[in-house]
Order: structure tokens, then sequence, then C-alpha cells
């Protein structure tokens, strides 16, 4: 060890380690490197005492600063939502037009709405709102309450048949089921049903007198639907002359229709949701698309 | 007078004992003049001068845009350069920009090794001008030496105490003169004066101020040999064509005093031109013996050269005992051979053909680059929408982007399918038909867009639409293809 030895080669000493003939040539670090690696570790000791460091048997060394990251999230969190509850103010001194037609609020309205979306509405409408059989697609232009701000914002407010008194069909008569009730005849179902589907151009069964299905048409379903068959806001009643079929366009589905009755249920959120994300649901709501 | 080195790095303690820490040895180098010093000063001067009052030219942009000519305007997410201005999604200029400026470093090394360490390095002239300093505060060289010699005497400390003043001066207005380039200079100066400018503003003054002081002070060459990777990486891009500053072994050895050496030649025996004078190590700001060929501690800044020819004359033999110059050189004029040099080689031909291409590519892409854009999203859920008349709808997130500095009306229309409507949510002005939005000075809008199949027309699953953008001031179009997807 104590002997120099000089590699002949690149003339450099070596360590003085050898292994089997071989050694390791000595080309040294400047030495205040070695005093950083000094000041390091002198820093890391003094990181130690200024932040949480060391696990303890039920806690852990909480720093001279108590620094927690959880509890600068959290903080984060509040202000955040002090920052939202300036632009909610002004959501909720404006109107639904006046919303529309404010970037800024519409803009806040639309990032809120769509959260809420799907947090609360997704489960039945999806997270795109495409609904699916009996959960009505909210992008598309048929509404059987109605497309308008407000009609969206009562419906979001207090439902269908959700037992609120002030909900669409409060007195949840529904779709009346004609044939459960023993108001129709099986036969006279189906025949009011190829009656039905001649309206909005779908397949008929040629089998069938489509003068008799009119006739039990005017006679029972003209009421809610309209004689032409258009429908009626006022009772949720849907056209039925368009090409959207909210429980099916199969003849199977809508003799089920007519034989049990439909009564689709939307709860009331105005308990259950504040009224400014009531309210960016409805403007978020009216444009997916459809809105009138 | 001889300096060790320290490059040997048997470090303190008894000869006998090994040291796995070298020493770091102080270096005086002695102030010279001649060609390669007059470089280095006009160097120093044009890169410093640049550095420091750079943020303080104005370029005019307009009312509405900053005029300082490089600009780097974080919160606004804009970078200013003359009469360029770039936006956060064209920082690809910027990738051309660093391959252009590496294939410039490795071009300067293969044409004539390291020119960026020796000349342009921030490391080298900052250093360069502290030892300026030093020479101007402390004396010379001989001065130094002595002094150290003494000890401390009251003389001494008021040298150092105003010798670290002047440094500390220089690395804080350096540290100023970084913060000028992300904020309007003048009114930042100003700010700073008076203590209004922001907390972070102080703070990267302090950090470079640090920096500088530590690095062009202290760390000197200590830097070029253990922090750099630029030397291990030169080396490996080097050959043995490139030029670089070389004892010129033929001609120096054997060397000896001059005294000896006229005996030698006397005896007609060989007898070189170096005289061992010392001087080239003298003058060395890394304390190299160059006449120990081409080493990783030399950053070839010519000092040497310039000692040596100055020695050369007074003893009247001919200049360029150091000049740049390459091994095959000295070995063909050992073997009576003339000189050859190759400049035209294939790595610089590489290097010259990577930097035309980028360039070129970078000054069309930007000469035809457009002063507005849009990027279209079409809605993943749902698809698409049926409507009850029997159309369908699909759903499109629009961003359009206006660079001008004034407000831009933009048409925007869709094309594809005969008879297809378009409509953008919130945009009240429509053109034949299309939707005229409005995008406001130097930003980005983002519409919802939806578009319309006419009823009845029956189409396939995804059929290929185009989005067309047209400015309303100077009719610049731009185009987006995408699909209508239909059941």
């Amino acid at each position: 060890m104590a002997e120099r030895h000089i590699d002949e080669l690149s003339g450099t000493e070596t360590t003085g380690h050898e292994w089997d003939g071989l050694r390791e040539l000595n080309t040294p670090l400047p030495r205040w490197w070695l005093w950083i690696f000094y000041v390091t570790i002198v820093w890391s000791i003094l990181y130690w005492i200024a932040y949480p460091a060391w696990p303890m048997v039920s806690s852990y060394t909480k720093g001279m600063f108590a620094y927690s990251a959880r509890e600068e999230g959290l903080k984060a969190f509040e202000a955040g939502k002090a920052a939202r509850a300036e632009v909610g103010g002004a959501l909720q001194n404006a109107s639904l037009d006046q919303i529309q037609s404010t970037p800024a609020l519409l803009e806040f309205a639309q990032g809120q709405g769509k959260a809420s979306f799907g947090d609360n509405c997704a489960p039945c409408h999806g997270l795109g709102a495409t609904g699916g059989p009996g959960y009505p697609n909210l992008n598309d232009d048929d509404w059987m309450w109605g497309g308008t701000l407000d009609d969206i914002y009562t419906t979001l407010q207090y439902g269908i048949r959700s037992g609120h008194d002030d909900a669409r069909d409060s007195g949840i008569t529904g779709m009346t089921a004609f044939g459960a009730d023993g108001i129709l005849e099986t036969d006279q179902i189906a025949s009011v049903v190829n009656y039905v589907r001649s309206l909005s151009g779908l397949e008929t069964d040629s089998g069938l007198d489509l003068a008799a299905g009119q006739t039990l048409f005017i006679d029972n379903c003209s009421a809610c639907h309209g004689e032409d068959g258009k429908g009626m806001l006022e009772l949720g009643a849907p056209n039925l002359t368009d090409g959207i079929w909210l429980y099916g366009s199969s003849p199977a589905a809508m003799i089920e229709t007519v034989t049990n009755g439909r009564k689709g249920v939307m709860p009331a959120w105005s308990g259950r949701l504040d009224d400014v994300t009531v309210k960016s649901l409805a403007v978020y709501v009216h444009n997916l698309g459809g809105g009138k | 007078m001889r300096v060790d080195t320290g490059d040997s790095g048997s470090g303190g303690g008894s000869s006998q004992e090994k040291s796995l820490w070298a020493k770091a040895n102080n270096i005086y180098p002695q102030s010279i003049s001649g060609t390669f010093r007059n470089i280095k000063w006009a160097l120093m001067v044009v890169t410093l001068g640049v550095y420091y009052f750079l943020p303080f030219v104005r370029w005019d942009r307009g009312p509405n845009a900053p005029d300082q000519a490089v600009l780097i305007d974080f919160p606004s997410r804009r970078f200013y350069f003359f009469f360029i201005e770039i936006w956060p999604q064209e920082v690809y200029y910027l990738t051309g920009l660093l391959i252009i400026a590496a294939m410039t470093l490795f071009l300067m090394n293969a044409v004539a090794g390291r020119i960026w360490c020796g000349y342009l390095c921030w490391q080298t002239v900052w250093t360069d001008l502290f030892y300026a300093v030093e020479n101007w505060v402390e004396g010379s060289r001989r001065d130094r030496l002595m002094k150290e010699k003494q000890g401390w005497t009251f003389r001494r400390v008021r040298e150092k105490a105003v010798k670290h003043f002047i440094w500390l001066l220089i690395a804080w207005w350096t540290g100023g003169a970084w913060v000028l380039y992300f904020s309007d200079a003048p009114t930042l100066v100003k700010d700073l004066a008076t203590f209004q400018a922001p907390f972070v503003a102080y703070l990267w003054i302090g950090i470079l101020t640090f920096t500088t002081y530590i690095f062009a002070g202290f760390g000197r060459e200590q830097v070029c040999i253990y922090m750099c990777p630029w030397p291990r990486i030169q080396a490996s891009l080097t050959d043995e064509w490139a030029l670089n500053i070389e004892y010129r072994t033929d001609r120096g050895e054997p060397r000896g005093s001059l005294k000896k050496m006229k005996e030698l030649a006397a005896k007609g025996e060989p007898s070189g031109d170096c005289i061992d004078c010392g001087q080239c190590i003298a003058v060395c700001p890394t304390g190299t013996d160059i006449r120990n060929g081409v080493q990783l501690s030399c950053i070839q800044c010519g000092l040497c050269i310039d000692a040596c020819d100055a020695v050369m004359k007074k003893i009247g033999k001919p200049t360029g005992l150091i000049a740049y110059d390459t091994d095959i050189n000295i070995n063909r004029r050992r073997q009576g051979l003339h000189d050859i040099y190759k400049l035209v080689r294939p790595r610089t031909l590489i290097y010259v053909a990577i930097i035309l291409a980028v360039s070129g590519f970078m000054v069309f892409t930007f000469s035809t680059r457009s002063m507005s854009g849009m990027n279209v999203l079409h809605d993943r859920n749902p698809l698409y929408v049926q409507l009850s008349e029997g159309g369908v709808r699909n759903g499109f997130t629009v961003r359009m982007l206006n660079k001008h500095t004034e407000p831009g009306e933009f048409v925007l229309s869709v094309e594809g399918i005969d008879g297809l409507k378009i409509e953008a949510i919130g945009v009240e002005g429509t053109e034949n038909g299309n939707p005229v939005v409005s995008v406001d000075r130097d930003t980005t809008r983002e519409v919802r867009v939806l578009v319309f199949s006419p009823k009845g027309l029956q189409l396939g699953q995804s059929t290929p639409i185009t989005f067309r953008l047209v400015s309303k001031a100077d009719g610049e179009t731009t185009t987006v293809n995408d699909y209508f997807k239909a059941p």
C-alpha cells in the first residue's frame, strides 16, 4: 500500500489497489468537490430540521416550519372555491339569457355545468348526454317538455314525476296503459301502432287497415298527442311524427308502450344542488346543441 | 519561473502518501499583449456588449405589442426577437436554433479546435474580465506572487477588498442584465431601483450574481477542467486534421536555455528554438504547459502564442513556435515534407450541410407561416346526433388563432358534403350563412361549432369534410380536414 506505483503506459499514479494484476489509475478529484459533498450532507441535515422527514411510530417529525403538502392543497382548494364564488355570485344574479349572451359567464357556466353533469346526470343520461332507452338523448332537438333555456331549467329544478309539487306531470299520470287497463284490445293496439308507425315513415304492416288505426288513434291518443300526432309540450306528450323514439321504434317496443304505458321519472334537483349549479346545468344542456 | 500546474494531483502531505484529492493550485496569469490578446479583447467587448445592452434595444411592433427587440414574455407566453414573434406552440423554432448552434459548435471544433472555449465561452469571457480586474487592482503576476509571499499587509487587504467589490459589481450587473430579457427593460430598471420590482427579479439577480462571482472569481479553470462536459465531448468529435494551438516540437526540441542551445548549435548538435523560459505557462489562464501537447486543460485561447512570439522576437528567431497547426504537419516537417491542410473533409461538409438544411427549412417555414390558424376537435361523445327531422348533427370544438396586432374577423365555413350547414354557438354575425367569428388581437378563441347534414341525405359512417377559415382582413386561409360521422 505504501509504495507509490506509476502506471507505465500513462505515467499516472495508481491507487495501489490490485486485482489479478489490474490496477486502478488515480485521477484525483479536486478537493473543493469533496467540500461540496460535505456541504450537501449539512444541507440535508438542515432539511430534516426544517421540513417533515422521519417516520416515527405513530407520527413523523414535523419540521420547524410544520409544512404539510396536504394543508397546502386544501388551502389551494379553498382559494379556488373563493375564486369561483365571485363568478358564482354573478351567475346567481344573472338571468339565463344574460348568462347565454355574456361570454365570461357562459364560459364559467359551461365549465361548471360540464363538471356537475358528470357527477349528477351522467349515470342516467350518459357522460356524452346521449341517453339510452327510457333516458332521453339531450343532444338532439326533440324535447318532450320543451327545449328552451327556461324549460330545461324548470325540468332540472323540479324534475318529472319526481313527487315535487312543481314537477312536470306532478299528478303522475304518465302515459295511459291502454292494454293493461283494458281500454284497447290486443288487435286494436296492433292496429293503432301500425298507424303511428306510418306517421314517421316507419315500415308498416300491409295486412292491417291504416284507416281503422287512424280512427282508434283519434279516439284514444289525440287528446294528448294531437290529431296530427305532433304531441303536446304542456303534457309531455312526444311528437310521434319525428325520427326520435325514447323507448325504441321497433313494433314490439311500441306495442309494449301502448299496452303498459310509460311513466319516465327525472328527479328534482333544486333541493340537492344549489341554484348556481342548476343554472349552469341548464345552460350546459341547452348548449349541447339541441336547445331551442 | 515555472509554476506547478497541479495536474499531476499529488495533493498535500508527504510525497510517499498518495491522495485521492487534488489541491487546486492558485494561478497567477501574466498579462500579455499581442494579436490573440487583441482578438480576445475585441470579442469580449462584442459579447459582453451584446449581453449587457441588448435588452435596451427597441423595436417597433405597432401600438399593442411590446417594443423591446429581444423579450421573453412568460406571462403572455410570447418570445420576441426583432421581427420574429414566437408563440408557445412554435417552440420547434427553438429546436432548429439549438441544432444550428450545436452544429456551428461542432464545425468550429472541426476547423480549429476549441474556438468556443478559448474566445467565446461565458466562463472564458467573464474569467478573462475578472483576471483583468485582478491585474489592474493587485498588480502584475510578479507583484501578486510577491504579495502572496509577504502575507497579509494592510495594503493587500485593501486591494483584495477593492478587487472583490469590483467583481461583485460586475457579477451584480450580469445578474441584472439577465432579468431584463424577461420584462420591459427600462421599466424594470426603474422598478428595481425603486424596490418596486417583483421578488423573483431580485431573486434571479441574486442567483446570477452569486454564480458569476463564484465561477469567474473562484471557479475559473476548475470549471473548465472538472465541471464542463464540452472538453470531453469535443475531444471525441475532433480529428487529426483540425487545427489546434500546438507547440511545434519539430522546431522547439530539444529545448534548453539560450546559452546551452547556442553551445549545442556551435558543436553542430541538434538544438531547438524553445529556450524553456516558461512564458507560455506564465500567461496561461489555466496553468497549462502547451508543450505537453493538446490536452484537456488547454482551452486554446492563443495567449501562449502571443507570449512565445514576443520571446522569439527578442531572441531574434522567427515567430510561430507555438501556433495553430496539426500533429500531421509537425510530423511531415520532421520528414522534410511540406505542410498540408484539409479544410474540406466529410465532417466539415456534413456540418455545413446540416446547418444550411436546418436554417433553410427554418427560413422557409418562417416565411410561409400564417398569421392566423385553427385547430379542430371532433366531439368524441357523442360522435353524431340524430335529429328529429331526419338530419344528422356533428359537434366540433374549434380554436382560432389571431397573431395580428389588431382584432380580426374570420369567416368559418365547411365543405365536403352538399348542403352542410354550420353554426357557431355564441357567434351572432354570419356571412352567406357562415359564422363570422371575431378574435381579439394576439390571442385565440375557442367556439363550439355544430355542423348539420341536410335531412334525408344518406351518409356513410364517416365522410371527409374540410373546415375553412378566411381572415376578412387579408384573406389568409387556413384549412383543416376532419370527418362527418353518421349512423
